[in-house]
């Protein structure tokens, strides 16, 4: 089984490597070689399935941190003696998935993150109220925290490389008032890379999200510049069901010259340079805890009384 | 070790062909190496369009225990790089592949393929001249007729032997993609040619005209998911035909069953193992060659990893399967990056379908012996090319503590690959291509 954060890191590598290879192999002798680019084109695909599952994973995170500590600001501002009766009230709903065990606030779980996105089941609704309950419920999974974990794992791992793209679920409407204090976001759809300072993360989401609707009004095409002048029709070899592909490649890709290349493998670089380091900030694991030291330790003496309850 | 008969068999080395220079010219690059059905000549061909013959040397009574030596028979240029004015193409002139065709007369024929045309080359042997004419001088010169006196009959008198090749046809304009293999049915009358897409079905004796008996070009290319890879005729029944795919399958048809052989007859595939999913899962299940037996029994296909063999009675997995090289599994990624992952290796059967070969990286081969299941690594190197020296068996350690002897995978040179390999059809004789020199080896006879 693949270390998935192995693979977050090789999907860009991979990406780019290969978008190399579909370049370099307009130029060779003998023309474009078919069977080779093909292979080519399924390792992209691969490597771009477990890249837009890490980047959804990633931003679904994110969004469950900003909302916890959201509700952990707001915990802080109420009296810590009144609350206590309304914890255990409210516990005692959110704690029926715990079986009676200590609740650990687990701001940004993965594990709560990826059934969410991977599992058709969850609709927009329970999605909004898991995060809703995030601080509660998360316990109830951070309790099976390794099971889920290797779950998700697989999860993770057969949405990286099934050939339908499961993502449709992901809504992120509810997540508009989430608030982060900067972010790096490719967007897939115009290369461009963003950076945003306490700003939504929404309309980033949803571009990201949308490029699926978009997809049927782009047209693939490759500038191969070998077949170009085929008689027959011209070979874009990007095998079916992998809608997601032009993102890569350009919308108006008659003139997808070195330079447009270049600059996508640059902007991969950037964009994925700032997401890893993001990532490395927060200590975010996908083998084990979920539970960022750093996120802990900015928690509030209540949210500690909670926690040790 | 490996042998047939069931006899363990020590490999020596006997020849080596080619530059011992290490810097090789592209040219230089062997692609294709072939025995004859009887296994006196070995066809080699290279990326600069060259084909070379080599026959054996009848064996030296004086020294019964040696076979006769190869030597060079004969050296043209079959293909020349071409430009596709229309699609604004380079057609490289590398050989892909060669067939010999069956002896029929004194002469030789084979077939030698690039991307695009294929050749029938005719090779035969001139071993006297006629001498005496009346009307020219013996340089070939000629005379003036009013200075002829008496007549006399030209006789043929003996000459040092000449082989001469001749292209009697040339099969072109039937393919749009690439090349990739020729088979020359068993009726020795038709062959097939494959691409990327299509199998085309030729007569031997007409250029003009070939039937195209495999489309599987998809309506619309942006759906295209796998591609021809190899094909092949059965070796004793004319309307059996197998071809693979990049996918990992393979297809048997029958052409008595339609024209357009679109619906295979066959279909064999593994189910791959979900646990081995990654991202170059796709790559490394690609076939890369396929061979039926001698029998025709059985097929043998190549993956990157593995050799398989199949019973062409079953169709939902391999009845044999040998890991080649599994220790590269872990290295995919550096294969990929290095383009070694999209190597095509061949491989072949013994004379009597006992034991199959392939090469892999660093020069090494390798040898699975179907009855005693046994399996030898074998190097082709200039250091172990003394004459009728023993190789010594390789043996490389994937990971983990390193025997002494063994070769770790990370010190293994993966420009040294060994794609081409051939086995003489009767004797324990093999033909294994270096990047640009051939080995030929031998068992050591008592």
């Amino acid at each position: 089984m693949i270390n998935t954060m192995e693979c977050a890191m090789d999907a860009q590598n991979l990406i780019s490597i290969s978008l190399r290879k579909i370049h370099n192999s307009r130029t060779q002798r003998g023309g474009i070689k078919l069977h080779k680019n093909l292979l080519v084109s399924y390792v992209l695909r691969n490597a771009k399935q477990l890249y837009m599952n890490e980047k959804y994973a990633e931003i679904y995170r994110m969004q469950q941190y900003e909302e916890v500590m959201t509700v952990c600001n707001e915990i802080q501002e109420l009296n810590p003696l009144d609350l206590a009766e309304d914890i255990v009230e409210a516990s005692g709903d959110c704690c029926s998935h715990v079986a009676g065990s200590p609740l650990i606030m687990e701001p940004a779980s993965v594990c709560c993150a990826l059934p969410a996105s991977n599992h058709p089941a969850h609709t927009p609704h329970q999605q909004q109220q898991l995060q809703a309950t995030a601080a509660c419920s998360a316990a109830g999974l951070a309790l099976q925290n390794e099971e889920v974990c290797k779950e998700t794992n697989s999860a993770f791992f057969r949405s990286c490389c099934a050939e339908a793209y499961p993502v449709t679920d992901c809504d992120f409407s509810s997540l508009s008032a989430v608030h982060c204090n900067k972010t790096t976001v490719l967007d897939l759809d115009t290369h461009v890379v963003t950076t945003v300072e306490s700003g939504y993360l929404h309309q980033d989401c949803c571009a990201v999200q949308c490029q699926g609707a978009q997809a049927p009004a782009k047209k693939r095409k490759f500038d191969f510049g070998c077949y170009a002048a085929e008689s027959e029709e011209v070979p874009d070899f990007t095998p079916c069901k992998r809608a997601r592909f032009e993102d890569f490649y350009c919308p108006h890709s008659e003139q997808l010259d070195t330079s447009n290349i270049s600059n996508l493998i640059s902007i991969f670089g950037s964009g994925f340079t700032g997401l890893v380091s993001r990532q490395a900030d927060s200590e975010f694991s996908l083998n084990g805890q979920f539970c960022s030291k750093q996120t802990l330790a900015s928690l509030g003496a209540w949210t500690r009384a909670i926690v040790a309850f | 070790m490996a042998g047939g008969g069931g006899n363990d068999v020590q490999w020596c080395f006997s020849q080596v062909k080619g530059a011992i220079d290490d810097d090789v010219a592209e040219a230089d690059i062997i692609s294709t190496v072939e025995f004859n059905h009887s296994g006196e000549l070995l066809a080699t061909g290279d990326k600069g369009g060259r084909v070379v013959i080599f026959q054996q040397e009848p064996e030296n009574k004086s020294q019964p225990q040696c076979r006769g030596e190869y030597n060079v028979y004969s050296t043209f240029q079959s293909h020349e790089p071409e430009f596709d004015y229309l699609k604004s193409l380079e057609i490289e002139e590398k050989i892909n592949k060669i067939r010999w065709l069956p002896q029929k007369n004194a002469a030789q024929f084979l077939l030698s393929t690039n991307d695009k045309t294929i050749k029938l080359w005719k090779i035969s042997e001139r071993d006297k001249r006629p001498e005496g004419y009346n009307l020219k001088e013996e340089d070939g010169r000629y005379r003036d007729p009013t200075t002829v006196t008496t007549l006399r009959v030209p006789v043929f008198r003996p000459m040092d032997l000449m082989v001469e090749a001749s292209p009697r046809r040339v099969f072109a304009n039937a393919h749009t993609y690439h090349i990739n293999s020729i088979s020359v049915n068993s009726d020795y009358e038709t062959y097939l040619s494959a691409d990327d897409l299509r199998v085309n079905l030729w007569h031997l004796e007409i250029t003009d005209r070939s039937f195209n008996i495999v489309d599987i070009k998809p309506a619309n290319m942006e759906e295209l998911t796998e591609v021809i890879t190899a094909a092949e005729f059965h070796p004793n029944q004319c309307n059996t035909f197998v071809y693979s795919s990049s996918k990992g399958t393979i297809r048997l048809c029958d052409m008595r069953a339609s024209a357009l052989c679109d619906k295979h007859s066959k279909l064999f595939e593994e189910p791959e193992d979900p646990s081995n999913r990654s991202f170059f899962s796709e790559i490394i299940s690609s076939i890369s060659d396929v061979k039926f037996s001698h029998n025709g029994r059985y097929m043998m296909t190549r993956d990157y990893l593995s050799v398989k063999i199949w019973d062409l009675n079953m169709e939902s997995r391999p009845v044999e399967t040998y890991q080649v090289g599994e220790y590269l599994r872990s290295k995919l990624c550096s294969l990929y990056e290095n383009d070694c992952i999209f190597d095509k290796f061949e491989c072949c059967w013994n004379g009597n379908d006992s034991v199959v070969m392939t090469g892999s990286y660093n020069n090494f081969f390798r040898m699975f012996d179907r009855g005693q299941k046994k399996d030898v690594t074998l190097e082709a190197s200039r250091e172990s090319s003394k004459p009728r020296a023993v190789l010594k068996p390789r043996k490389v350690c994937g990971g983990g503590k390193r025997k002494k002897d063994e070769i770790s995978v990370d010190s293994l040179d993966f420009n040294k690959k060994i794609l081409h390999t051939a086995w003489h059809p009767q004797e324990n004789i093999i033909a294994v291509a270096t990047t640009n020199n051939l080995y030929i080896f031998q068992d050591k006879l008592n």
